[in-house]
């Protein structure tokens, strides 16, 4: 199982339009991904409302996880698209 | 030969007129809880995912096409209706044997507990949610969707009523007008209608049979919606828009036609209608009521908070005047931390400044929040009580806001006591402001939310106009400015009435101001006073305001729509 970590960047925390592009990117990855808090529970990254009830502010830490082929390379790409300010880029 | 036309009637928001195409809103769907487990599960949750997916894809739509704010919010409801954990949540519940409408009523349900536990943000989201969870039940009822439609052109949005989010959700350049069949001419939709200038008019019978794309003709003004106008009414309203749209783009200072000012002001209620109010064409405000900053809480906001509030405000509004009401509360506007319960009579209880008598430091923490807001921006706020019923109440406000470090003092006249004693009230403040709404309650003895009584609370009630105009003698007499900030400044008609009595200031809703200087600018002073002396003469409030029209220059009662 791969697993990253990443800072969120975005103002306004993974809320909103930050979370919509994230959870999108997640379901066109195609791959089951998981997202915590902390050490919260990890919870599906493809479901908008379960990422939105972490309440993630800006500059927490999140740990991603996904099993498969490519998970390496999905999980590069989420983390990076975690670390842009996406509330930035209208 | 004219075919003879369908008019509805109801209450007008505003002076506005327009003709368009009706776009019905449609109300959520019931949730029916009580229902049958489906006897085919298969096909319930093949039908339900399609519903949801159906939902993601037209909210997807719409979002692309509303652009801004509206395409995110939009975007992130259509994601929420493409949830995988919520589509599966109700797919397992109807598995389990539910049937469709609660397995998704509880399964969003859920997800709400979570956002409202969460608070801030999140809780806000709430209300999307659930429009996710009534756009899916109407599909599974084969009803319409639910809420407002996207508009594919300017249209009269047309409903049985529209919620706060519905109305938050009007692509407001695409609404021509609203027609409303319940609510009433304070509910929130006539307010935000007010307030941005939408033609609007509520409480219309009738107003359900409606269909999709009939064109109709809104007046706010005569409180009519016609059904498939002719040419020569299309003409009318047409005229009248053109008329009322060249009056909003004037900017002069309020004055009569030989140029005695008036100063015209806003009322608002929160910072952001200040910072609404930088283009627009008013000299200030009449009346900042500060009860929202105390609302929905559990205790008094802190001094610091209040302080971010004025200065936001203030800062707005540059060098212009504005005129801050000290805290409201009790009566109809009852906050948790202040009012008394088990009062018989609130409108006649602790309200208002009486609020002091019980908590003197919330009436101080606001005042110097003032003063120190109005330090930092180098402002002068005008700052007055409510509720003032006699000359030592008076003193013992004007004392302690000074104390606070606030220049400008004066209170409020509501209640007949004040109007009667006006001039000792003008001896220890230095202005005051007439609040002709409550003044025609307690005046009259009527309760201001008894809509069964509203004739009684007509401001044209001759004791009504006898008390302002004692309260207005009394000003001139000091040489000291007496404001109207009630409901009947914003009536054209009402404004030369009290021009003519010695009124200094008249506060509106935003949208009210083009009307009332039209039409003082088409009057002059002494017109104004005769209009005011003929109005006074008369036995009822119908004669009295009839007397004064007969007075009032003809195209201003065109355009005005006055009757």
């Amino acid at each position: 199982m791969a697993q990253r970590s990443a800072v969120v960047a975005s103002k306004v925390g993974l809320h909103a339009r930050p979370a919509k592009l994230f959870t999108q990117a997640v379901g066109a990855s195609g791959l089951g991904v998981r997202i915590a808090k902390g050490d919260g529970p990890a919870v599906d990254a493809a479901s908008i409302l379960r990422v939105m009830a972490l309440g993630v502010k800006n500059g927490e830490e999140v740990t991603l996880s996904a099993e498969g082929e490519g998970a390496d390379d999905v999980l590069a790409e989420l983390v990076e698209l975690l670390e842009t300010d996406l509330d930035a880029e209208a | 030969m004219t075919t003879p036309q369908t008019t509805l009637h109801g209450s007008g928001v505003g002076r506005g007129a327009v003709v368009g195409p009706v776009a019905r809103a449609h109300p959520a769907p019931a949730l029916h809880t009580e229902v049958p487990p489906p006897d085919d599960v298969a096909a319930a949750v093949a039908e339900v995912t399609e519903a949801f997916a159906q939902v993601a894809r037209s909210l997807e739509k719409r979002a692309e096409e509303a652009g801004g704010t509206i395409a995110d919010v939009l975007g992130a409801t259509a994601m929420m209706a493409a949830d995988p954990e919520l589509v599966g949540q109700v797919r397992s519940r109807i598995e389990g044997g539910q049937a469709a409408v609660p397995a998704v009523d509880r399964s969003v349900a859920e997800f709400a507990d979570l956002f409202t536990a969460a608070g801030g943000y999140l809780a806000e989201r709430v209300t999307d949610l659930r429009s996710v969870r009534d756009r899916v039940v109407a599909r599974l009822l084969g009803l319409p969707e639910p809420g407002v439609p996207a508009l594919a052109r300017p249209s009269v949005v047309v409903a049985d009523d529209l919620s706060p989010a519905d109305t938050a959700a009007l692509e407001l350049d695409k609404v021509l007008g609203i027609v409303i069949e319940q609510g009433g001419p304070t509910g929130h939709t006539a307010i935000i209608a007010g307030q941005l200038g939408i033609p609007c008019v509520v409480r219309v019978v009738g107003a359900s049979a409606l269909e999709d794309g009939t064109e109709v003709a809104v007046d706010a003004a005569a409180g009519t919606v016609v059904v498939d106008p002719d040419d020569e009414l299309r003409a009318r309203v047409e005229t009248r828009r053109e008329a009322l749209a060249t009056l909003a783009g004037l900017t002069d200072p309020g004055a009569t036609a030989d140029g005695h000012a008036v100063a015209l002001l806003a009322n608002i209620g929160t910072a952001e209608d200040a910072q609404r109010l930088t283009d627009a064409a008013v000299e200030g405000v009449g009346l900042f009521r500060t009860e929202v900053l105390y609302l929905g809480r559990t205790s008094a906001p802190t001094e610091d908070e209040q302080a971010e509030v004025y200065v936001r405000a203030l800062g707005a509004l540059g060098d212009r005047k504005v005129v801050v009401r000290t805290l409201d509360a009790g009566a109809d506007k009852p906050l948790a931390f202040v009012t008394r319960s088990g009062e018989e009579n609130p409108a006649l209880g602790v309200r208002g400044f009486r609020l002091v008598r019980s908590d003197e430091e919330l009436l101080r923490t606001q005042l110097r929040a003032i003063a120190r807001a109005a330090e930092r921006t180098g402002g002068d706020p005008w700052v007055m009580a409510p509720m003032i019923a006699s000359v030592e109440e008076a003193e013992q406000f004007a004392t302690l806001a000074r104390g606070e470090g606030v220049r400008t003092v004066g209170v409020m006249v509501e209640v007949p006591a004040a109007a009667l004693r006006a001039r000792d009230l003008l001896a220890v403040v230095d202005f005051v402001s007439l609040g002709t709404n409550d003044l025609a309650q307690y005046t009259m003895a009527t309760d201001r939310l008894l809509g069964e009584l509203v004739d009684l609370l007509d401001p044209w009630q001759p004791a009504v106009l006898d008390l302002v105009a004692a309260t207005a003698e009394a000003g001139v007499e000091a040489g000291k400015p007496v404001g109207v900030c009630g409901e009947s400044a914003a009536d054209p008609a009402m404004a030369l009435v009290l021009t003519g009595l010695g009124v200094t200031s008249l506060s509106m809703s935003p949208a009210a101001v083009p009307g009332v200087r039209f039409a003082l600018s088409r009057h002059s002073l002494e017109r104004c006073r005769e209009i005011a002396a003929v109005a006074r003469a008369a036995r009822t409030a119908a004669e009295a305001r009839r007397a004064c029209l007969d007075l009032v220059d003809a195209q201003v009662r065109e355009v005005l729509a006055l009757g």
